[in-house]
């Protein structure tokens, strides 16, 4: 067993032993988020023709789930460890900044993966998916856990106190993945703020992930793994200089 | 084997935080086998030197090497044989020990330990614990813990930071016993304390750290010799002495006097002069110079 794999079992360790907060938790919010808005809007709202409204959201909270939960396994691991100081138990062996990182991120992703497949296998049972493009699917889903886990790093690393971490959740990752398009789509948006969420790449993850679904999506699904793979090489290499570096693990 | 490669060599290592300077040019070398230790009050640089050692911290300037080892450009040789004892109580609330000590093994690469991590509890009286939330032990059990865990993958260099805070009489009995078998054995150690009994008693040799320097570096027995203040306590049956020693026997408020002195010459003619005038000794105590006296002294004078 390589110090990668040992560090990789031991955060998936770490959110299995808490998995009805880290796994059921999550389905659970999913699940009332569907059933609330699908009996408000189901009537009322047609995105795309031929496509119910509830069949429009269940792509939209499935990787807002994986979103939000990619996010949170890596940055809450790590502020957890640094304010316990258990983080030296990973700093005093022989791991290298990548192995650290390949670590975080690939327990991100998978916590990331189990949360969406959970929170699909229960909501598929309100809207009839036919899910024609697996590729798709699994494309942007990767991509998205992956973003997400190396965002986590990143604020896991900066933050110092559960506070700062806190802050980054509620100011910047909620907004961002509840205005990219989960409820709505953004053509029903006026032509300012249609712009901004162009800007946004959360909205290209929502936006291809539900063309993998329903088969019709706002933007061309290539521009969007375009743009969100140009972003997860971005986050991970700012994130990878600042581990090389030793920002504020090693002083 | 005097060309052997230390076990420690660190060479004119500065560390600056940004207002403070934590070492100031510090140069020392730990032979394979020594029992050392790093002495110093707090804020003296200590931890700092240990961190940078341990790859926690990275020097402004100078160098480190663990057996040889850059701690720096061959850092996962020099962490391979290294094991550090953290001088802050910290645990991982999510794991059990076995999982502990089975995970930590697996950050050194070592898939197969059981057999080592076994014996590791064994001899640190963990067994009984093995599958207690690490959240559930008491404050030695994590201690006892601590040390297991710097221990999992045999590093032929221990650092203990301080092992001893706040730990009570028997845990430091037989951590004591533990960490001088393994010195028997050959792994190195180097060890900080403000127990400074406990390291006349354990350390060959003994460097002393002040603001970030090194003060003193020698052996245990060749600093001893570096003070002969003895010190005499009496008890006597009078109120006051003869005025020609009021300047150096003191009375502390417990109603005994207290006489330092280099010279036993000194104490004779002290007795003299009291029966002289006729004050009797009730009861008497010397105390020899220790590694107390000697550490006074050299932070007093440096």
């Amino acid at each position: 067993m390589s110090g990668l794999s040992a560090l990789f079992y031991k955060e998936l360790l770490r959110f299995w032993k808490v998995v009805v907060q880290t796994v059921v938790a999550p389905v659970v919010t999913a699940l009332l988020y569907l059933l609330i808005f699908s009996h408000v809007l189901e009537s009322h709202v047609e995105v795309y023709p031929g496509v119910s409204y509830t069949s429009f959201l269940v792509p939209g909270l499935v990787m807002m789930s994986m979103l939000q939960n990619a996010f949170s396994n890596s940055s809450s691991s790590l502020i957890q460890s640094k304010m316990m100081g258990s983080i030296v138990f990973v700093l005093l062996p022989p791991l290298s900044y990548l192995e650290f990182f390949l670590a975080y991120l690939g327990a991100s992703v998978l916590r990331g993966l189990v949360v969406g497949a959970g929170v699909l296998a229960v909501t598929l049972w309100f809207a009839p998916l036919s899910m024609p493009h697996l590729g798709w699917l699994l494309a942007y889903a990767l991509l998205a856990c992956g973003i997400m886990g190396a965002l986590g790093i990143l604020a896991g690393v900066w933050a110092e106190k559960f506070d700062q971490l806190a802050a980054f959740q509620n100011f910047l990752i909620l907004p961002l993945t509840f205005l990219s398009g989960v409820f709505y789509s953004i053509h029903s948006l006026p032509a300012f703020w249609q712009s901004v969420s162009h800007a946004n790449p959360v909205f290209y993850l929502i936006d291809g992930f539900r063309y993998a679904f329903v088969g019709q999506s706002d933007t061309d699904p290539w521009l969007g793994l375009l743009v969100s793979g140009a972003c997860f090489v971005a986050i991970s290499a700012i994130t990878l200089l600042l581990l090389r570096s030793g920002y504020k693990l090693r002083h | 084997m005097s060309q052997e490669t230390p076990a420690i060599r660190v060479s004119a290592l500065h560390k600056n935080f940004k207002q403070t300077q934590a070492l100031d040019g510090v140069s020392l070398e730990v032979e394979q086998g020594a029992f050392f230790g790093l002495l110093g009050p707090n804020g003296a640089g200590k931890t700092t030197l240990i961190s940078i050692l341990a790859g926690l911290t990275r020097a402004s300037s100078g160098t480190a090497s663990i057996m040889g080892h850059d701690v720096v450009r061959d850092y996962r040789q020099a962490r391979r044989a290294l094991g550090v004892v953290p001088q802050e109580l910290v645990y991982d609330p999510f794991f059990n020990v076995r999982e502990t000590l089975r995970i930590q093994s697996g950050f050194f690469g070592l898939k197969h330990n059981d057999d080592w991590i076994d014996e590791i509890m064994h001899h640190l009286d963990l067994t009984p614990h093995t599958d207690k939330n690490t959240q559930s032990l008491s404050g030695g059990m994590k201690r006892r813990l601590l040390v297991a865990q710097a221990l999992v993958h045999k590093p032929p260099v221990i650092v203990l930071d301080e092992p001893t805070a706040g730990v009570d009489v028997d845990l430091r009995r037989s951590l004591w016993a533990f960490i001088s078998r393994l010195n028997r054995e050959g792994h190195t150690i180097l060890l900080t304390t403000h127990y400074l009994e406990e390291a006349e008693a354990l350390c060959g040799r003994i460097a002393m750290l002040k603001a970030g320097r090194v003060v003193a570096l020698d052996e245990t027995k060749n600093l001893l010799k570096l003070t002969n203040e003895h010190c005499a306590q009496f008890r006597l049956d009078a109120k006051s002495i003869p005025a020609k020693w009021q300047n150096r026997v003191v009375q502390g408020v417990d109603g005994t006097w207290g006489f330092n002195f280099s010279e036993y010459a000194d104490l004779e003619s002290l007795l003299a002069d009291l029966r002289g005038a006729a004050v009797r000794v009730l009861e008497m105590r010397l105390q020899e110079p220790d590694l107390e006296d000697v550490f006074t002294d050299i932070m007093k004078r440096t």
